[in-house]
């Protein structure tokens, strides 16, 4: 029995048989001419039979998809045999003797352009134009096709990482569980598993060698996959059935075993996610991505279209809080009209409130949209500000809230300076948020999105517990009171929820998915239990030490497969 | 030649789903049909049966088109294109 050890990011057991993720179709060589052998008239003929069985294909998938998704595979599948395309690449063959793969190559790239520079929809479009002409080039070369495989029959799926436009085509009723030999805890693919609530693995080198069809035990608490698997593992992959169906409900009540409370809250972008957590039993919202509402534009909404906006998650959420981030744009999610796409170290540039330096006005009108939504709505509304780092912006962030009318001011505390300035960053607003996964960036100097960093890309580095230790004594040291939540990734893994319990941390913000796993294991656990459990993480030499050792102490993990 | 001209109905112009509804019925017509904006020059006019053609037409909402086409059943094809040009295809 062949074992693939990589770091497991979102929990579950399940065995299958893998279908690996082709890997991306290469450029054909610039300049590559017809074979000898070929004349141009077959190559002709070669590429409309393969722009032909593109369209087919994707005509297929189109009639059995729904939606928006449908419409975009109808639109794609005629661009398959477009004559435009094809008239382009037919030409280059005839004229130049290009090969039909470079041909198709080189038109697709000045028609892909040709609509990026028309912008708004069309620009959305190119990229489905570059995905035809690698579909027709991996047709041309007798490879299987890019993207996420098409099959009627649920399957393991395995890939170097995934890409945000691989969600789209995820479908989660065939996909049951994704490994990755790239990527890191906190990348695209670990946030697509949680969001779906798929077992994950991510990191495990090797993976990319097991062949199609190989039937594997993959472990997404564990983040193992094992060959052949044993009498045991299929049981255990039976018995994760049964607890994934009491992991899915959640009563509404976050809470140790004495009676500690501690509100668990969901990670939402727009009113429809909002909605799902509600019905997930969230008791509230701990983090309101709003630049959900901004990404993909090309200008800034209008205050009116915000306000409807926010409005929309405020409602689901009546009577209850709802904190919302305000705009977080700049790194990994830059916005045309506000970030400079070319600065050389976006994670350490002008992002988050630093906007507010270079662009003001921005971050003015969207707080005055906040505080329409707020007038209008029973939710309880606070407002938090990402990428604080002293308590100079604090304060004049907390100065911009009261000029709106926004009555709790609040940070994130994702900068390690803010962590360890807590008392006098909390002394202007009126709550803190810790904002794990950028800070756990941060303080490891390790890029989020890096496979080879993931190591110490975890929240569990006793170094980042210590920052969230900082900040809950700068808070008691503040003296009032101040509530310091979570709302990074740490929050979602149920270990780490009780360590941070234990830290002193007074709500818990997360994927709705993952609420029920939180809720059932921080009810096994006293305070004073937890309080332990902190003091042990803490005082491990290393993440790996601090996550087995919290984790020999809470054997209900291993119970629910989690 | 037979020539039609047409006002864009469909809310989100001639891109997105009523492209790819007119490019379709464009390519089953018996005779090759051409679109272009009105007042543009003929020569200009583009493949209405190619759906990138018609998304770099850029047509919006209110738009109005021109449409050519020669041979057999060319009137009746530009007659039925014409419909579904001045329909609110998003609207389905």
């Amino acid at each position: 029995m062949q074992n693939f050890q990589g770091v497991g990011v979102s929990p579950g057991r399940v065995i299958g048989t893998i279908r690996q993720m082709p890997k991306p179709v290469s450029e054909p060589p610039s300049g590559e001419q017809l074979a000898a052998s070929t004349t141009a008239e077959d190559a002709v003929a070669g590429l409309k039979a393969a722009a032909q069985s593109v369209h087919d294909e994707l005509k297929a998938r189109a009639d059995k998809a729904s939606g928006d998704g449908k419409a975009v595979l109808e639109a794609t599948a005629l661009m398959a045999k477009d004559t435009m395309l094809l008239k382009s690449a037919t030409k280059l063959i005839n004229n130049n003797g290009s090969s039909a793969e470079r041909a198709i190559w080189e038109a697709g790239a000045s028609v892909s352009e040709m609509l990026h520079n028309l912008g708004g929809y069309m620009a959305e479009r190119a990229t489905d134009v570059l995905d035809v002409r690698a579909r027709i080039v991996a047709e041309l070369r007798g490879v299987p096709a890019p993207g996420i495989p098409a099959s009627d029959t649920p399957f393991i799926l395995v890939a170097e990482d995934l890409a945000p436009a691989d969600t789209a085509t995820l479908d989660p009723a065939v996909v049951t569980a994704l490994v990755t030999s790239g990527g890191g805890p906190q990348s695209h693919t670990a946030i697509i598993a949680r969001s779906l609530g798929l077992p994950a693995v991510v990191a495990a080198r090797g993976v990319d060698e097991i062949p199609d069809g190989a039937e594997v035990f993959v472990d997404g608490a564990a983040g193992s996959l094992s060959l052949e698997p044993s009498e045991e593992q299929r049981a255990a992959a039976l018995a994760w059935v049964e607890n994934a169906a009491t992991l899915a409900a959640f009563d509404g009540n976050g809470t140790t075993a004495d009676g500690h409370l501690v509100p668990l809250l969901a990670n939402v972008g727009g009113a429809k996610d909002a909605a799902a957590a509600a019905a997930l039993g969230a008791q509230g919202v701990g983090l309101f991505r709003t630049e959900f509402c901004f990404l993909e534009r090309d200008t800034e909404p209008t205050v009116l279209e915000q306000a409807a906006a926010y409005r929309g998650v405020f409602d689901a959420f009546p009577g209850k809080k709802v904190v919302l981030r305000t705009l977080d744009a700049g790194a990994d999610k830059p916005l045309p009209f506000l970030t400079d796409a070319t600065e050389p170290n976006p994670a350490l540039g002008v992002r988050g409130y630093r906007t507010d330096f270079t662009t003001p006005g921005v971050l003015d009108r969207q707080l005055e949209a906040i505080a329409i939504a707020a007038d209008e709505t029973e939710a309880e509304v606070w407002v938090m500000a990402p990428m604080i780092s002293t308590a100079a912006e604090a304060a004049h962030f907390a100065s911009m809230c009261d000029a709106a009318g926004i009555k709790k001011p609040g940070v994130m505390v994702e900068v390690p300076s803010a962590a360890l300035t807590s008392a006098s960053v909390l002394r202007h607003v009126g709550f803190a948020s810790l904002g794990t996964n950028d800070l756990t960036q941060y303080a490891m100097a390790a890029d989020r999105q890096l496979g080879p960093l993931a190591e110490l890309n975890t929240p569990w580095q006793p170094a980042v517990l210590r920052l969230v230790q900082l900040t809950v004594a700068g808070s008691v040291e503040e003296g009032s009171g101040k509530p310091v939540g979570v709302c990074g990734e740490a929050a979602a893994d149920p270990a780490l929820a009780v360590v941070l319990v234990g830290l002193g941390v007074s709500t818990l913000s997360m994927t709705a998915r993952s609420l029920a796993a939180v809720g059932t294991v921080l009810k096994t656990v006293t305070l004073e239990q937890a309080q332990e459990l902190a003091r042990l993480a803490l005082s491990a030499p290393d993440a790996l030490d601090a996550k087995a050792w919290v984790r020999a102490k809470l054997p209900i993990l291993e119970e629910l497969g989690l | 030649m037979p020539e039609r001209t047409a006002t864009i109905a469909s809310r989100s112009g001639l891109h997105a789903r009523p492209a790819a509804i007119f490019a379709e019925a464009a390519g089953e017509s018996p005779v090759e049909v051409t679109i272009a904006m009105a007042g543009s020059a003929a020569d200009d006019a583009l493949d209405a049966a190619s759906i990138l053609s018609l998304m770099t037409l850029g047509a919006a909402k209110g738009d109005v088109v021109v449409l050519r086409a020669e041979g057999d059943g060319a009137d009746t094809a530009l007659d039925s294109l014409v419909t579904l040009l001045e329909t609110d295809l998003d609207a389905e």
